[in-house]
């Protein structure tokens, strides 16, 4: 009997399948979650069955309640097991409920790899779809690593349909396990040329999502996928393609322009609008990064916004969404091709589709000019009116004050018509960006002076209506306007027509309902106004009036006294005992008005939102360093045992302890402080900051007048629309006057006057209503530019940037696991594993030599352009790369060895600089010296560095000031001193390195390049003259250098060129940023007056060094050398103008002797016109003429004679000093041979 | 990629879920009532495009959606995908629903959840397009089908046995 009930239930639970459910729940509408209960209940049961079957049908009951949102996790185990069942019917079914609800946490995953192996390689291709497919929900990093190699094999299935699966989840495989993707990368790259177009589909869609992330790493990919764009008819795969095309074309123009031209064809001539758009957005992309580089691609922007035209005029309301997403873009970079249309997307505001009008006023917001902007807010306050539905309305609200605001109220000319816009806009209803109204208001009210009065009388009448605000609870949002207004009237009451009565509203009861901080802000200020109130009364007679006020606080204060708000609390009892204070006093006819107001003396600043964060951290301090080292665990372990052995009273070795950190603390602290004192870094004591806000001359500024009579009184009337009327008639008056002025020009000149008059004004045309000055907002001095936007670390795509062109190392191959043969013996897998490793080591190290040619090919070239030699630059190159590279290091080497036999002509020359105290400049100088020798090669130098070190350790400044003479080994110059003297059959030369090692520490190394690109701007010599200074930065160290900021002290004579506005201590950013081991090169220029001295400029430079866990603030000094041969440009001369100057006895002479010089003359010579920029007239045997120019015109002339290593230099220039400085260098430049 | 894709009735009742991102039973309610918000109150007339919901990936995805008879189909959608081309694909996947069930309605899918995923399996896999051919879809489909047929012959015949 119970068996017979048993089995009876088991029927009744086995009848229920996945339709009897839903029935079931369908006729339970009252206690569904009752009868899903029971249900849940059953399944349960029939979990616990060994027939698959029951099981398989109870799991896709599950699958069903999942959905509906019942949590099935604890059924994971029974999911396997039907996943597991041989039958595909149940194995899916198995699949789906583990694909709809496993994750990575769910446990049980890890049982499943052998079983999902197991089904990968089932000889039924929809046991392996089934499989592929699942697994693409559900992959975890581990069934990531352990399968990769499986669905790598999958990839090269016979069957398309296996290959295609197995390439999308590919995608899956590597967000999961990023190791595998540069193993599975050629097989993949392999796949977007599968016959089988689905396939082909798949790995474009692979390779377009990675692509999407990381591009610079799939630009090689660029030709590939250009050939599938031309050849493929598949829609899917080319909006793909092009899609993927408009990713890589920011990084790489020249594909950008191969791409116009087949993007155009396709426009024209595809019927398919979606292919169309992306065509149209991907040209887009090109000429966004393009932007000026084409000549011919206003064409194409007149194409694409044609069609997108026809696009937002089209009756789809989708095509006219994407039509005004689309013109969005364009607009950014070619504003005005856009702003032809501003009828066509005007009308859009009044689409009755919400996204086309939001759409439409992202456009609007940057078609705005300061000629329609009154206009545009006027067309949107009308739309606000009209507009149902608050997140609409608070869209436009955003919107209008966005479009006012942007770029520092660019296109406000008349403040007082935005003061009134805003004020309309506080009687939005429910809106809930009070906040955002309030923070304009005050804004606008600080930054411009001229309109204070105009606001505080607004804001009166604001506070005055407060109840009109504030009246519904709904309002809420609205009353941070209070806030503002409060704010506004109590900081500027002096501008108040009639304080006592902005006094009287801001005191009413009702002001108690109000939120507690807005409360606060009217108890304050309340008090402002108090003062000012005392203060007009203040020397009259009848004190009257003054005391009636104090009595009014008294009343009404203690109402806020009794507030829940602690902030209310405190400010008005606070206020409250002030008040009663000076009631006593005006009793006693005491003047107070001054003092009170003193309370409230002084003007605050805007301070710009991120002027905090960007206070540069002082050197010496380190945030994340402990102030007082915190008892570790493990110490007080430790202790325990140390007192063991010595048992002296730990408090005593504490004191002495601590006395010695206070002296060596305050030795530290002296030592910043003088360090402090020379450096320009630190704000000093000056008041340098203040006078930027001293706006000059605000009081001046003749304020245009308006008509207040209007009433201002009632706030339900709209008023910013006479401001649109007044400036209309105010740009008609304008514009009368300018066609009068012009008319008279015309009479004057009649030929030019008919085109200035044609076409309507320009945007310059219009003058501001008022003269504003926009108060800049307030920054620390020596504020860090910084970039906010770092990635977002949690980012699973950055693990993807994986350079994909570098051959495959050995220790990549995916696991395989060995006890399986037959999935290794891929034939494909073969060959990786085979052929790999001794490509890979013949790769790198080719690459490698091939990388560094191709550097030294670039500084090569840039000097070469410099030089502007081009002509011989091949024949340079293919020297270059003839040359070993042993023979430069041998060259530094010996150079270094070789100490150094004068004292440079640079001490001599010191005083010049005027910052510099010549008794700090002069000692380090001299240790310096030694340095400057040292090669470019660190590793050479490393343990001389060190013993540089240990000597001046004390002097830790001066060891990262190595300054260099860049008289130095160069490697290229000498052809061209070979190809001026013509001079070809002679030994070659050695080679001479460019650049000298400025500073370097531990974390960056910066090179500078001797041979200066020298140019004046001014035909006018006598004025200045422009240098420019080549630096390489070379990043050193492993962690991520940015944010660098190179500064110099400025001389009198020199300068560093800053662009414009920055003051003459301002850094100029480096406008690159280091990652680890990089280089690259910045250029910096000089303005100079005299050159007939050597300049030496100190500098610094600044930098934020990034590692993983933390950044520092980093600086590095240096010290730039300019030398007088660096002031000199090389300038062929033929023989007889040559002899001519000679003649003419203009020139001074003076002669240098040089004795022990064993070197060939030619290579002399190419020295000297590698290193001082001279080129050689005539040579004959072993005499040469040489001659240079400086940049302000100098001739400077060299007769050059050699015999039995004695060198005798004559030299003629017009300018003495300049001609002694020449020589000094020279000298020096050979006593170091 | 595609981040989701749901359907649901005109009274926001889910008659399909499917998640290319794991959330949880929670979330994924929240974000069909979410959706469904968002989409039900929109006119008919007015673009198939709305800026994404804030649970699932917030301004990076966009919402697409079509609306047949009683039933939403929409698709939630990151950057990569083109916006045309997914409205394409709904179109592909109602034809294609339509073909299998023979003249779809929303019943169809209520009973046949199952039948539902097996399809959508064929179209999109963990959030990116595999198939757009429907023919093919449908050949696929099919073989699955027969597959199964064959199989639940052989389960049935024990059962009858009893």
């Amino acid at each position: 009997m119970a068996l017979k009930i048993v089995k009876g239930s088991i029927d009744r639970m086995f009848d229920k399948n996945l339709q009897d459910l839903v029935r079931g729940i369908r006729n339970h509408k009252e206690d569904e979650a009752k009868y899903i209960s029971t249900c849940i209940d059953e399944i349960k049961q029939e979990l616990k069955q060994d027939n698959i079957a029951v099981k398989a049908n109870a799991v896709c009951k599950l699958t069903y309640l999942q959905m509906l949102g019942y949590d099935v996790s604890w059924a994971a185990f029974n999911i396997v097991e039907v996943m597991s069942s041989s039958k595909f019917t149940f194995k899916r079914i198995g699949y789906l409920a583990a694909s709809q609800c496993f994750h990575e946490g769910t446990d049980v995953i890890m049982l499943t790899t052998n079983q999902i192996r197991k089904d990968l390689s089932s000889p039924n291709q929809y046991d392996t779809g089934v499989a592929l497919t699942g697994l693409s929900c559900f992959v975890t990093p581990d069934l990531a690593r352990d399968l990769a190699n499986d669905i790598m094999t999958l990839m090269s299935h016979t069957k398309p349909y296996i290959r295609k699966k197995a390439v999308l989840i590919m995608y899956k495989v590597f967000l999961k396990y990023p190791e595998s993707l540069r193993p599975a990368f050629p097989r993949l790259k392999e796949k977007l040329e599968d016959p089988d177009p689905g396939v082909q589909s798949a790995a474009v869609n692979v390779i377009c999502e990675l692509a999407r992330r990381n591009p610079k790493n799939y630009l090689s990919l660029a030709p590939l996928f250009f050939k599938l764009m031309t050849s493929s008819t598949n829609n899917w795969v080319l909006i793909k393609i092009i899609k993927l095309f408009g990713a890589l074309t920011p990084l790489e123009p020249r594909l950008g322009k191969k791409l116009i031209e087949p993007l155009t064809n396709l426009i024209h001539s595809t019927s398919a609008m979606s292919l169309l758009y992306e065509c149209v957005n991907t040209v887009i992309a090109v000429l966004i990064s393009l932007s000026s580089g084409m000549p011919n691609h206003s064409a194409s922007i007149q194409l694409c916004v044609q069609k997108l035209r026809i696009l937002i005029e089209d009756s789809d309301q989708n095509l006219k969404y994407l039509g005004l997403l689309a013109m969005s873009k364009i607009l950014k970079t070619h504003p005005k091709s856009v702003q032809s249309h501003k009828d066509l997307i005007l009308q859009c505001l009044d689409d009755k589709d919400e996204s086309i009008r939001l759409r439409a006023l992202d456009l609007l917001y940057g078609m705005v000019s300061k000629k329609n902007l009154m206009e545009i807010v006027k067309k949107l306050m009308l739309h606000v009116d009209k507009a149902e539905g608050t997140t609409y309305r608070d869209e436009l609200l955003t919107k209008i004050i966005d479009i006012c605001s942007q770029s520092n109220y660019q296109y406000i000319t008349n403040f007082e018509w935005y003061i009134s816009i805003l004020v309309e806009l506080t009687r939005l209803e429910g809106t809930r960006h009070g906040h955002l109204i309030a923070s304009q208001m005050l804004d606008v009210a600080i930054r411009v002076k001229a309109i204070r009065g105009f606001a505080v009388a607004q804001m009166a009448t604001l506070l005055d209506n407060a109840h009109l605000l504030t009246g519904n609870t709904q309002r809420n949002g609205i009353c941070e306007v209070l806030y503002a207004a409060a704010w506004i009237c109590g900081e500027f009451s002096e501008h108040l027509e009639d304080p006592m009565q902005t006094l009287e509203a801001m005191l009413r009861p009702k002001v108690a309902t109000l939120p507690g901080h807005i409360q606060a802000v009217y108890v304050q200020n309340a008090a402002k106004l108090f003062a000012t109130v005392l203060q007009k009364h203040e020397g009259e007679t009848d004190s009257q009036a003054a005391q009636e006020t104090s009595q009014l606080l008294i009343d009404r204060l203690p109402l806020f006294v009794q507030s829940a708000n602690l902030e209310v609390q405190e400010r008005a009892s606070c206020i409250l005992q002030l008040v009663k204070y000076i009631q006593k006093l005006q009793q006693k006819n005491v003047e107070v008005a001054e003092e009170v107001t003193a309370l409230f003396a002084g003007e605050l600043n805007p301070v710009a939102p991120k002027a905090q964060k960007k206070v540069p951290i002082p050197e010496g301090l380190d945030l994340d360093a402990w102030i007082n080292e915190p008892p570790s665990e493990s110490e007080s372990e430790d202790e325990k045992p140390k007192a063991v052995f010595a048992k002296e009273e730990p408090k005593h070795y504490r004191s002495r302890n601590t006395e010695v950190d206070e002296k060596e603390l305050a030795r530290r602290r002296e030592v910043r402080k003088q360090e402090q004192a020379n450096n320009p870094f630190y704000i000093k004591a000056s008041p340098s900051s203040q006078k930027v806000y001293d706006a000059p001359g605000v009081e001046h500024i003749p304020v245009v007048q308006i008509d207040l009579s209007v009433p201002l009184k009632v706030p339900g009337m709209p008023m910013s629309d006479q401001y649109l009327k007044l400036e209309e008639e105010r740009q008609q008056k304008e514009k009368a006057e300018r066609k009068k002025k012009e008319k008279k020009k015309k009479r004057e000149k009649r030929g030019k006057g008919r085109k200035a008059d044609s076409g309507p004004e320009s945007e310059e045309d219009i003058t501001p209503a008022q003269h504003v000055d926009i108060v800049t907002e307030e920054m620390p001095e020596n504020a860090l530019p910084s970039d906010d936007d770092d990635k977002d670390p949690n980012d699973p795509h950055r693990a993807l940037d994986i350079d994909l062109d570098k051959p495959l190392a050995d220790s990549e191959k995916l696991p395989v696991r060995t006890h399986r043969p037959e999935v290794l013996k891929s034939p494909a897998e073969d060959r990786v594993s085979e052929s790999v490793p001794p490509e890979t080591k013949k790769k790198s190290s080719k690459e490698k030599k091939e990388k560094k040619k191709d550097k030294e090919k670039d500084r090569k070239r840039s000097k070469e352009e410099k030089k502007k030699k081009k002509k011989h630059k091949e024949v340079e190159e293919e020297l270059l790369e003839s040359q070993p590279e042993e023979p430069v290091q041998s060259e530094e080497t010996k150079e270094a060895a070789a100490p150094p036999t004068s004292t440079s002509a640079e001490e001599v020359t010191v005083p010049s600089s005027a910052v510099e105290t010549s008794s700090a400049a002069v000692p380090e100088s001299e240790p310096d010296e030694p340095k400057d020798t040292e090669p470019e090669d660190t590793k050479s130098s490393k343990h001389k560095k060190k013993k540089q070190k240990k000597e001046k350790e004390e002097k830790e400044k001066k060891k990262k000031k190595r300054h260099h003479h860049h008289h130095h080994h160069g490697e290229a110059g000498g052809e061209d001193s070979v190809q001026n003297g013509t001079v070809e059959e002679e030994e070659p030369l050695p080679p001479m390195s460019n650049y000298s090692v400025l500073a370097e520490n531990s974390f960056i190394k910066m090179m500078r390049e001797d041979a200066e690109q020298v140019y004046d701007i001014q035909g006018n010599h006598q004025d200045e003259s422009k240098v420019v200074v080549s630096i390489i930065f070379e990043n050193k160290s492993d962690s991520f250098l940015k944010s660098m900021e190179f500064n110099v002290l400025d001389s009198l004579n020199s300068k560093l060129q800053r662009p414009e506005g920055a003051g003459p201590h301002d850094g100029l950013t480096v406008p690159f940023q280091l990652p680890p081991g990089v280089s690259n090169e910045a250029r910096f220029v000089f303005s100079v007056q005299s050159i007939v001295m050597p300049q030496k400029l100190k500098g610094t430079l600044t930098f934020i060094v990034k590692s993983d866990e933390s950044s520092t603030h980093e600086k590095l000094d240096f010290k730039l050398h300019f030398t007088c041969t660096s002031y000199l440009i090389t300038t062929p001369c033929y023989s007889d103008a040559y002899a001519k100057l000679l003649e003419s006895g203009d020139l001074k002479g003076s002669s240098l002797r040089l004795e022990g010089i064993n070197m060939p003359f030619h290579h002399l010579l190419a020295r000297i016109c590698f290193h001082h920029h001279f080129s050689v007239v005539e040579r004959i045997d072993s005499c040469a003429s040489m001659y240079s120019r400086s940049i302000q015109g100098h001739h400077v002339c060299l007769l050059v004679k050699t015999s039995d290593q004695t060198v005798s230099i004559d030299a003629k220039c017009d300018e003495p000093s300049l001609l002694g400085n020449v020589l000094d260098e020279l000298k020096q430049t050979f006593s170091k041979c | 990629m595609i981040k989701a894709i749901l359907i649901f009735n005109n009274h926001g009742k889910p008659r399909m879920s499917k998640f290319y991102e794991h959330y949880t039973e929670d979330t994924e309610q929240q974000i069909i009532r979410e959706t469904f918000h968002l989409v039900s109150k929109r006119d008919e007339n007015v673009c198939n495009f709305l800026e994404g919901g804030l649970l699932i990936g917030g301004s990076e995805n966009k919402l697409i959606y079509r609306h047949y008879a009683t039933l939403y189909f929409v698709f939630c959608v990151d950057s990569s995908e083109s916006e045309l081309g997914i409205l394409d694909l709904i179109q592909v996947f109602v034809e294609t629903l339509d073909k299998c069930f023979e003249n779809v309605c929303e019943l169809d899918l209520i009973f046949h959840l199952d039948k539902v995923h097996n399809i959508l399996a064929e179209m999109v896999m963990g959030g990116m397009v595999l198939e757009t051919n429907m023919s093919e879809i449908i050949t696929q489909v099919e073989a699955q089908g027969k597959m199964e047929k064959s199989e639940t012959f052989v389960f049935q015949c024990p059962r009858q046995d009893r």
